[in-house]
């Protein structure tokens, strides 16, 4: 098989009957910068982690966005916070931060 | 010398004397606080070095440090006799009047207040001169206190003469105790002055009192002159009960701090005693306010380290926190520090203190064959003979690969040396871990060590030669590999020395910026200037070495917003390029992305430069 460097993701339903929007307003608040994310996937595609698993901050952001926190929580950590992304991000997102903020709210008192 | 009053006690001395109990007690009750909150191989520690000679050494620095202010004398000379007048001279004060006490009126040595108000209750007989001695060396070193003086208060008008663009903000507690130190000395120059005529004086004291008694007979009404007394008692008292809660308090910690850093106690434990010690000895001087980039180019002065241990010591979490992570660990703050305050080492504590991110689950696809996620990488295990048998292994590191000319230039140079190569990332890697150290997350870092370390080791490498300051400093100092760690600039400078590779010189003029992580924080200074030399014309600038800037770039300041971080990069490209040289060369590829985007000057990693040249 051809590999073109992504995966196809199971499809979804998006529940728009629910508005969850509070994480990404938290988001917002600490680091405004996440609100310029154009969903490019420039960040997905040279991700470091994204060569082992399936983790896409351009999903996070999307997820995020959308309030599905639950897909969020056992995927954000996964991030090696090597700072890829953020290089080559064209809208200078301060993509680790978001991956910290994101991770103190979705696991705050739940690691140790 | 004989005693002028038969009572050895004066209400006035009450002010100086309620403020000398309480610091003994707050520095008693701080000092029993402090070692019981060092871990135990940390009291182990300190109790050694207090019983070994090494101890004398200490002694040594905190005379040198805290009295006559070395570091601060070599910053700039006006500022450090400024500091030197005040520490050295109050500090000979004391052992003045403690001498004089000690040989004229032994029977007094008990009482606190007797070597201060000396004047007051000693007085010169007529037919001794036993005491002018003193009262010359007493004199001398007043009028030396006092030019200090003279020159603190020029300081707050004119700090440019003391070598400083920015100084301190004061706060009214900082404020209080400052004055009421200003106050101390005039204010006892003013009493002994009055009193020269009853008790005997020198030149100063002596010479002022005769002009005061031309004007009025103070000696007959002495009751005049006595709330000088009372001034100088008060002023005295308020000193002592402000210096807790006042940058002052550095002159009660400093010299624990420096007998704790020479016993080799590191702020490894969160909450140590350590970390407490070091907060405080934190003299607030500001001169660390001028190198820190934040402040100078970013307007972020709540950021400087100043500020940052200002949060740490009234106890505002979230500022401290939001200073940490808008430092750029560039360490230019902690280079000028006259006493050795080590902020970085104190940061990434406060970031460890607020951020975990670790799991079980959070790594686990680190050891998942690599042929269950389908990927083609050979970073995760390693497949096949011939990569085991190397001299050496290139690690590009992460970020290389947004900047592929450095990985190429160096594979062509490690093709034209013969030298045998892994290039384990070629496809890929993990991260060394030093990010995500730096965010707060030890324990996630620790596993990203624990994992490369053992792709590393399967080789029988000599060397293991990377193109990323970040990845290079992580190896050298928290990997246990079987084998050298170089960067690629220490590497390719082998390489010339000992003839595998040659280059044809050019007359390209070269100027080079020092990454923050390759230089002032592992001190690899000569290598990069040496390859650069042999092959252009290295200018040297005013940023070269430990003056070297951050490029803005750093990873460690997650908070840092990107415009600040542009601003920073250009005003260093600008900085670097005022004799217009042809290329602006680093050796870090977050330096060079960084400079990259000013377009103003063609940015090159210095691999790539010998690359292009090589016979
Ligand atoms: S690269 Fe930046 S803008 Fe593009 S999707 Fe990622 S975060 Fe958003
Ligand atoms: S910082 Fe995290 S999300 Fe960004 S490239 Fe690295 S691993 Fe991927
Ligand atoms: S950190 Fe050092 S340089 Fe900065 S104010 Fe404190 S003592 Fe002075
Ligand atoms: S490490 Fe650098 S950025 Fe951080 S406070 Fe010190 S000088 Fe400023």
């Amino acid at each position: 098989m051809i590999n073109f460097g992504y995966k196809r993701n199971e499809s979804a339903t998006l529940d728009l009957d629910v508005d969850n929007s509070e994480l990404y307003k938290k988001l917002l608040k600490e680091e405004p910068s996440a609100a310029t994310c154009i969903s490019c996937g420039t960040c997905a595609s040279t991700c470091s982690t994204g060569q082992f698993t399936d983790f896409n901050l351009r999903k996070i952001m999307l997820l995020c966005k959308r309030g599905d926190t639950q897909s969020l929580e056992p995927i954000i950590n996964r991030c090696m916070l090597c700072g890829k992304c953020q290089f080559a991000c064209p809208k200078g997102l301060n993509t680790r931060h978001i991956v910290l903020i994101l991770n103190k709210h979705l696991h705050a008192g739940k690691i140790s | 010398m004989q005693e002028r009053l038969a009572s050895s006690f004066d209400p006035f001395v009450l002010p100086y004397t309620i403020g000398l109990v309480f610091i003994l007690t707050y520095l008693f009750i701080a000092l029993i606080r402090v070692v019981k909150a060092l871990p135990n191989d940390d009291k182990f520690k300190l109790l050694k070095h207090i019983f070994s000679l090494k101890i004398f050494k200490s002694g040594w620095e905190i005379f040198m440090e805290c009295l006559l202010h070395r570091k601060i004398w070599k910053k700039n000379w006006t500022l450090g006799y400024m500091h030197t007048a005040f520490a050295f001279g109050w500090f000979l004060l004391i052992i003045w009047g403690h001498l004089e006490v000690n040989i004229f009126a032994p029977h007094r040595l008990n009482l606190p207040w007797y070597p201060i108000f000396f004047r007051y209750f000693m007085m010169e007989t007529e037919t001794t001169l036993q005491g002018s001695f003193f009262f010359f060396m007493m004199d001398l070193t007043l009028l030396y206190v006092l030019s200090g003086l003279v020159l603190a208060i020029y300081k707050r008008f004119r700090r440019k003469a003391f070598g400083m663009k920015r100084t301190t903000k004061l706060r009214w507690n900082d404020q209080v105790a400052m004055y009421a130190l200003w106050a101390i000395f005039p204010l006892r120059f003013l009493a002994e002055s009055f009193y020269s005529e009853i008790s005997g004086g020198s030149f100063l004291t002596a010479g002022v009192g005769s002009i005061f008694h031309w004007f009025y007979n103070f000696t007959e009404n002495e009751i005049y002159i006595r709330p000088i007394w009372w001034a100088y008692s008060i002023s005295l008292g308020v000193f002592f009960i402000m210096l807790p809660w006042s940058r002052y308090t550095h002159i009660l910690s400093e010299p624990l701090f420096i007998i704790m850093r020479n016993a080799g106690i590191r702020e490894e434990h969160r909450n140590s005693g350590y970390g407490k010690v070091e907060i405080y000895s934190c003299s607030r001087c500001g001169i660390c306010l001028d190198p820190c980039q934040l402040v100078s180019v970013a307007s972020l002065r709540d950021s400087a380290a100043i500020n940052y241990t200002r949060h740490l010591r009234l106890w505002k979490s979230a500022k401290a926190h939001q200073a940490a992570s808008t430092c750029l660990m560039c360490n230019r703050c902690t280079k000028a520090c006259p006493v050795g305050v080590d902020t970085a080492a104190l940061k990434l504590n406060t970031k460890h203190e607020l951020v975990n991110l670790h799991t079980e689950k959070q790594y686990d696809y680190l050891n998942t064959s690599v042929k269950d996620i389908s990927t083609p990488l050979n970073a995760l295990t390693l497949s096949g003979a011939e990569a085991t048998d190397v001299d050496v292994i290139y690690f590009a590191g992460c970020m290389t690969h947004l900047t592929p000319a450095t990985k190429l230039a160096m594979t062509k140079i490690l093709e034209a040396s013969g030298e045998r190569f892994n290039f384990i990332d070629a496809e890929g890697s993990i991260c060394c871990g030093r990010p995500v150290l730096l965010a707060g997350a030890r324990k996630s870092a620790d596993e990203l060590i624990k994992k490369n370390t053992e792709l590393f080791n399967q080789i029988h490498a000599k060397t293991l030669v990377t193109s990323c300051p970040i990845c290079y400093k992580f190896f050298k100092e928290n990997y246990a590999l079987n084998m050298r760690v170089l960067h690629h600039s220490q590497y390719i400078q082998e390489l010339l020395k000992i003839g595998k590779i040659k280059i044809n010189p050019t007359t390209a003029k070269i100027v080079f910026h020092d990454p923050c992580e390759l230089g002032r924080n592992s001190g690899v200074y000569d290598e990069p200037r040496e390859v650069l030399k042999s092959v252009g014309q290295l200018q040297s600038t005013a940023y070269d070495g430990d003056e070297s800037l951050c490029c803005g770039h750093s990873i460690a300041a997650e908070a840092l917003p990107y415009r600040k971080r542009r601003v920073m990069s250009d005003d260093v490209v600008e900085k670097l390029t005022t004799n217009n040289p042809d290329i602006l060369a680093t050796a870090c590829p977050a330096c060079k992305k960084a400079f990259s985007e000013t377009n103003k000057i063609e940015v090159k990693d210095l691999a790539e430069i010998v690359a292009e040249n090589l016979v």
